[in-house]
């Protein structure tokens, strides 16, 4: 490949194709400044705030550690891969428990509950917590986000 | 400017070989970091993503050896069998950056980076682990104390690529204790492994953040050895643990830096060594 080669990504079941692209550039700029697709948000581009969780062939990563151009022939997922245009159950229960404020953090931990929830359909409040540290939210503490998380799991527990 | 993604060992260690300088990706969690902030460039990069061989990590029950491709990240070591295989590991695994980090960090970009913070590397150097590296024309496999040189400086070649690490099981106790200013996404202030040896009545301890690289300990290590008997079963004198963590602190080179100070370290460090021990011992 050169300078700016052409490659494509495969994001949310669709191959995409990324022109005149420095090569250099994070999955994450890739996805907001190329692939027109804002959800993911960058913060502090050193993995430090999770604002920027995609799903990577089944794992959830910081899309601002990924090197776009080496994610050729994998699997990407990102907030926007999750609903056509209806809420989804976690994003509805960020709603109904106030878990959002500015929503800068919102996105990747839609993403990241939404990873959870997949691999571990009835976690331990400890699991939560853990599996959320990656994500930072400096506006409305913790609490009204695990409350949302919990009140996913109930709700899917009733279905 | 290039980007390569290479499908097999051979021909990774081939690109490495005819690109010249090129950067080497795997998780991407110390590269990008440099990446996005300019430290270092982005000229010919050969990505590791692909490589399966890397990916995985066998174990030979009849020689009691244990290898673990250098691209296994974190999120592998943290539970399961190799957890049960090496303890230490996963406890060293558990308190790397957070879930993102640890699902794309790995043991090769530890060792690639070096740092003598790196949480992987005390748990190696206690385990008498050993580094298999490779290019096109030969393979050496380098006792780790060897592989650090010196903070975040390896014994790698430039067409080398570092595709395992082989770790003899041991029978008895292993532990990790890391001293930071929070539970998740921190880089150690202070870090001990110890391992405890039953079939060979011995011990071995190792510090992180505390020298210029990861620091053995042979002293405190062959002091204790004289006065416990790891296979006595016996409870541990509460002096011995105090003196062990003297020892240990006293064997720890620490600096003072943008993250802590050396009086301080020296004094975690110390503490740690004795709680290992005292944990170790009362199993
Ligand atoms: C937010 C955050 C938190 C972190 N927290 C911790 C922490 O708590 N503890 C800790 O120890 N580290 C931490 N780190 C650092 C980093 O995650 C680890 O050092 C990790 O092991 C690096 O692995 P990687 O696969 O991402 O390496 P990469 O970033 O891909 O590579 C790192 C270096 O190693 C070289 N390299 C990689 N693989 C090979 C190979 N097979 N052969 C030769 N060279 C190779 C690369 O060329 C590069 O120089 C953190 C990083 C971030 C961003
Ligand atoms: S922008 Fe990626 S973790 Fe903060
Ligand atoms: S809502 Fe503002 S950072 Fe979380």
């Amino acid at each position: 490949m050169s300078e700016t080669q052409f490659y494509s990504l495969r994001v949310n079941g669709k191959q995409r194709e990324v022109t005149d692209a420095w090569l250099g550039e994070s999955l994450l700029y890739v996805l907001r400044e190329r692939l027109g697709l804002p959800g993911s948000k960058g913060a502090c581009e050193q993995g430090e705030c999770g604002s920027c969780t995609v799903i990577i062939d089944g794992a959830a990563v910081c899309s601002c550690l990924v090197l776009a151009a080496s994610a050729v022939d994998t699997d990407i997922t990102t907030i926007e891969g999750y609903s056509d245009g209806a809420l989804t159950d976690v994003q509805q229960a960020f709603i109904d428990e106030g878990a959002v404020q500015c929503g800068f953090c919102t996105p990747g931990l839609i993403v990241a509950v939404h990873h959870l929830l997949e691999h571990t359909p009835r976690p331990s409040e400890m699991k939560v917590k853990e599996a959320l540290s990656g994500n930072i939210c400096r506006c409305t503490g913790y609490g009204r986000i695990f409350a949302a998380v919990t009140r996913v799991i109930e709700q899917r527990d009733h279905q | 400017m290039s980007i390569h993604l290479p499908q097999t060992l051979n021909e990774a260690l081939h690109m490495l070989q005819v690109v010249p300088h090129a950067q080497i990706l795997a998780g991407g969690t110390d590269f990008m970091v440099e990446v996005n902030f300019n430290k270092h460039g982005v000229h010919d990069v050969i990505a590791l993503r692909h490589v399966d061989e890397l990916k995985k990590w066998s174990h030979d029950t009849v020689a009691g050896v244990v290898t673990i491709g250098a691209a296994v990240p974190y999120a592998d070591m943290e539970h399961g069998e190799l957890a049960q295989l090496f303890p230490a590991l996963a406890e060293a695994a558990r308190t790397v950056g957070s879930p993102q980090i640890r699902a794309a960090g790995t043991l090769g970009g530890n060792l690639g980076t070096c740092s003598p913070a790196g949480d992987a590397l005390p748990v190696l150097f206690a385990l008498n682990a050993v580094i298999n590296v490779a290019s096109t024309h030969a393979t050496r496999s380098i006792p780790v104390a060897d592989f650090m040189r010196g903070p975040k400086r390896n014994d790698l070649a430039q067409d080398e690529l570092i595709v395992s690490v082989t770790i003899k099981t041991v029978a008895g106790w292993q532990g990790y204790a890391k001293v930071g200013t929070r539970n998740a996404m921190v880089i150690s202030v202070a870090s001990a492994s110890l391992v405890l040896d039953h079939v060979n009545n011995s011990s071995r301890i190792a510090l992180g953040s505390v020298g210029p690289t990861i620091i053995r300990c042979i002293q405190a290590e062959q002091w204790l050895q004289g006065v416990y008997d790891f296979t006595s079963h016996q409870a541990l004198d509460d002096s011995i643990a105090t003196e062990f963590g003297q020892r240990v602190s006293q064997e720890s080179r620490p600096i003072d830096d943008h993250r802590s100070t050396a009086l301080y370290r020296r004094h975690a460090v110390g503490v740690l060594a004795k709680r290992l021990l005292q944990r170790g011992s009362a199993q």
